[in-house]
């Protein structure tokens, strides 16, 4: 048996609620963070991933104590990410409960965060979040919770990160985020064919058979979405029902 | 009762302690191994590198504990302690195990990260009630080359490596229990009965 594709909902949490916008804009509120990380672990959620997106923006700590009351009650893994900038500021979240962190802007000023991490917390705990806008043929990243262009290559960033120690790629398509049209496989692939590390897709998830083009197409191992979930138009049970009625592995 | 775990100082010891907690069990966390003698048990969590755990640990105070025939649980790179090297790095382990660390092969992904299926191989305190097919939570790049009779599962990833060992008063798993959901519950409580008694 291979290793189960991972079907992961994603809390986007600002100011103690789950927020969900359309391209990181006009964020609407989605509920209690801890409620649904219960109820994502109890419809088979493989991991779940948490996002402060306001703490980049606005300088402001990631909210290690809801953290740790999400982890408490957790039996599954749990990535925590969004505004961690610093050595400290990993240990702090792993220290309140979180399995891995996420770094995103910071990695792209700081590139050396990425091994640093990794030497002292182990490359499996660290995920690098990439935010990449298409760009004609190429995609660029974007970093601030996606406000602002770097001029970065996303898939020379992507190999770099993996080669610096990211255990994992979150890879997030800004164009869909949000629109329920689909994750950008064009992106995903040319990621996946890139890096030997595990990739998430991530934006842009609206069916069903979105996440199974993410896994095989996109050459993905774990298929992320948030509003989907959070406003109950699919729960995870039934993607990962049609993802095994289509032959992919999954948790049951 | 009360377990003792050892902080390396590079992970989420939150979540074990909490699993731990709802077995009953209160824990406390030291870097330097006080209180070693009277903890009921020793737990070697999973998050780290090989090196930085290595040079962390107080290795003569802890194999005197091990020796003493005092139940260790290692989680991870906590199991991995027990071997005497790694792939990961210069430090060395315990050496309490037979055996060395490897890194996984460039065929799979490394790391290998996620839900992968346990093959029970033989019967043991700490897989009791956990059937073969059982979904366990790994993330790892490096596995244990056991050699002797100490495995008690496995799982492939690229190879055959040993999922959960057994020697004694030596306990281990390559996943993380205290994330694998309901097979992981099970395998802690096991632990703590074995503690028990």
């Amino acid at each position: 048996m291979p290793l189960a594709k991972r079907v992961i909902p994603c809390l986007d949490v600002k100011d103690g609620r789950v927020v969900k916008g359309v391209n990181f804009r006009g964020l609407r509120d989605a509920g209690d963070p801890v409620e649904l990380a219960e109820r994502y672990r109890d419809e088979g959620a493989d991991e779940l991933v948490f996002l402060d997106i306001t703490a980049s923006l606005e300088k402001r700590a990631t909210l290690r104590s809801l953290v740790s009351r999400v982890a408490e009650n957790l039996d599954i893994p749990f990535t925590v990410g969004g505004g961690i900038r610093t050595m400290t500021d990993a240990r702090l979240v792993l220290c309140s409960g979180a399995d891995k962190v996420a770094v995103n802007t910071a990695a792209i000023r700081d590139p050396t965060l990425i091994t640093r991490l990794a030497e002292v917390f182990g490359s499996q705990c660290v995920v690098v979040a990439i935010d990449a806008t298409r760009k004609g043929r190429t995609y660029e990243v974007s970093s601030h919770s996606a406000t602002k262009q770097t001029g970065l290559d996303a898939i020379e960033w992507a190999a770099e990160a993996a080669k610096r120690g990211a255990g994992e790629l979150l890879v997030t398509s800004i164009d869909r985020d949000g629109t329920k049209n689909g994750y950008d496989l064009g992106l995903l692939r040319a990621v996946t064919t890139r890096v030997n590390v595990p990739v998430v897709a991530s934006g842009g998830a609206g069916t069903k058979r979105h996440f199974l083009e993410a896994l095989e197409e996109g050459g993905c191992d774990a298929a992320l979405a948030a509003s989907l979930f959070h406003y109950n138009e699919l729960t995870v049970r039934e993607v990962k029902d049609y993802l095994a009625a289509h032959g992919v592995t999954v948790r049951p | 009762m009360r377990f003792l775990i050892f902080n390396y100082g590079a992970g989420n010891l939150f979540s074990i302690r909490a699993a731990l907690k709802k077995e009953g069990v209160s824990s406390d966390i030291t870097r330097t191994g006080a209180g070693v003698r009277q903890a009921d048990a020793i737990v070697l969590p999973g998050v780290g590198s090989f090196d930085q755990a290595s040079r962390a640990l107080p290795m003569p105070r802890l194999r005197e504990q091990i020796e003493s025939g005092k139940p260790v649980l290692g989680i991870c790179l906590g199991l991995q302690l027990f071997f005497a090297s790694s792939e990961e790095g210069r430090g060395k382990g315990l050496s309490v195990l037979d055996g060395r660390v490897r890194r996984f092969p460039s065929s799979v992904k490394v790391p290998q990260i996620g839900w992968n299926t346990l093959n029970v191989i033989r019967s043991s305190r700490l897989a009791e009630g956990v059937p073969t097919g059982s979904w366990v939570y790994y993330v790892n790049s490096y596995y244990p080359e056991a050699k002797g009779r100490c495995v008690a599962a496995t799982t492939s990833y690229g190879v055959d490596f040993p999922a959960m060992v057994e020697d004694r008063n030596l306990f281990g798993t390559q996943f993380h229990p205290e994330k694998s959901g309901t097979a992981g519950r099970t395998i802690l409580r096991n632990f703590v009965r074995v503690v028990k008694r």
